[in-house]
């Protein structure tokens, strides 16, 4: 059998590509949204590596951004915040 | 050594996938990748991480990823080896990450049979301790006593322990992790990617939907596993057994907590009794007495492995 040299000799298969918010914007699952009191922020980035949605990014100076489009609202920033600068307030509406 | 200030900036599980709120695996996929990078090829089974991706035609992963059946994970990743092996390919890593139930019941004799062949991969078992999945039934690696929807009166059987069945295998590398601790688990990760050989990695993954926890609780339960020693952190490395911190602490029953509040903290426990309670204490204590015996210098020179 010869060997594919490119993906149209293979077989068809079902394929899907990268995408950002493949399930859509996730942050509308949201019922508690996390706030950043920058003033407090120490720029551990703990936030950043804990969380589990990819909301929260880093700037250059290593300080938290969230993504509120994406993000769901988990808690798992502040309470991991070792000094408490995320709060979580309910959503409005 | 890293510290987490040395985690590369990319991600390559993009934004807006469709893990539950809280999803302790979605921390370790992430971790995952900050130590290997995207010059990964992936092979997951039905798992919750075939949801993760989201749907077709869809996929939040930017690296190649290839869904295969459930009992098939190693078999699927001997094939790729292979094929990456002929075509010269070596920088990189084929990774088979696979759930509890894709693991230690379903895909445990195509594991098994990827560790005899010697297949050069990392497989990662990422342990929610039931099939999160299809909606939490009881797999091998829910432990005593813990709710699930096919042992509603919780289960009587005890967990499976399956680092050492693949330490049994004589693989130069086995090890244990948790998302709650980052930078133990990415340096195994890249201990791992220099070894040659089957590598695994057994990661306890707080599950908030199926353990019945707050979202928030996540890193703070897989904390508290480690520290009341139902979770011990340890590698095997060419037959030499080693805890890993904050674990090498934890021998001495004084350092440890009482195995109460982590099961305190989690609703699928709330039935237990005061004698449940204590059996399951008894037995966290058996299996560090045996850990310590592991550990000690007559032990870990014994190697398992036997390599010469």
């Amino acid at each position: 059998m010869a060997v594919p040299k490119a993906r149209r000799d293979m077989p068809l298969t079902p394929i899907s590509y990268p995408t950002f918010g493949s399930m859509g914007k996730t942050g509308s699952w949201r019922t508690f949204r996390p706030i950043i009191d920058y003033s407090k922020c120490t720029k551990c980035t703990l936030c950043w590596v804990y969380c589990p949605d990819v909301a929260i990014t880093r700037r250059e100076d290593d300080s938290p951004e969230i993504d509120y489009e994406y993000c769901k609202g988990c808690g798992i920033c502040a309470n991991e915040c070792p000094v408490k600068a995320i709060t979580m307030q309910r959503e409005e509406e | 050594m890293v510290t987490i200030k040395e985690f590369p900036k990319e991600e390559y599980l993009l934004k807006g996938h469709a893990a539950c709120a809280g999803c302790g695996p979605s921390i370790a996929l992430r971790l995952l990748f900050k130590a290997l990078g995207n010059k990964v090829i992936m092979v997951v089974p039905a798992c919750c991480t075939t949801v993760i991706q989201g749907p077709y035609p869809y996929t939040s992963f930017a690296v190649p990823l290839q869904n295969m059946l459930f009992e098939a994970t190693g078999a699927t990743c001997s094939g790729i080896a292979a094929a990456l092996k002929i075509r010269g390919l070596e920088d990189i890593t084929v990774v088979g990450w696979a759930g509890d139930g894709g693991t230690v019941d379903i895909g445990l004799q195509a594991l098994s049979g990827a560790a005899e062949r010697e297949t050069n991969f990392i497989y990662i078992c990422y342990d929610n301790e039931a099939y999160g999945n299809t909606g939490l039934q009881r797999s091998g690696a829910t432990p005593y006593g813990a709710w699930t929807t096919t042992t509603p009166t919780g289960k009587k059987e005890r967990k499976k322990d399956m680092p050492l069945i693949m330490a049994a295998h004589k693989i130069p590398y086995v090890a244990t992790a948790c998302p709650s601790y980052p930078v133990d688990f990415v340096n195994k990760l890249r201990k791992a990617k220099e070894i040659k050989g089957t590598k695994y990695i057994h990661v306890l993954a707080p599950c908030p939907t199926g353990w019945r926890y707050d979202t928030s609780k996540t890193v703070e339960i897989g904390r508290l596993a480690v520290h009341t020693g139902i979770w011990a952190l340890y590698e095997i490395e060419y037959g030499r057994f080693r805890l890993n911190p904050p674990s090498d602490r934890l021998i001495d029953k004084s350092k440890r907590k009482p195995v109460r509040e982590y099961l305190a903290m989690q609703d699928r426990f709330r039935h237990l009794t005061e004698a449940d309670i204590e059996k399951i204490q008894q037995w966290v204590d058996m299996d560090w007495e045996y850990y310590r015996k592991l550990a000690s210098s007559e032990c870990s020179d014994l190697t398992l492995h036997g390599k010469i």
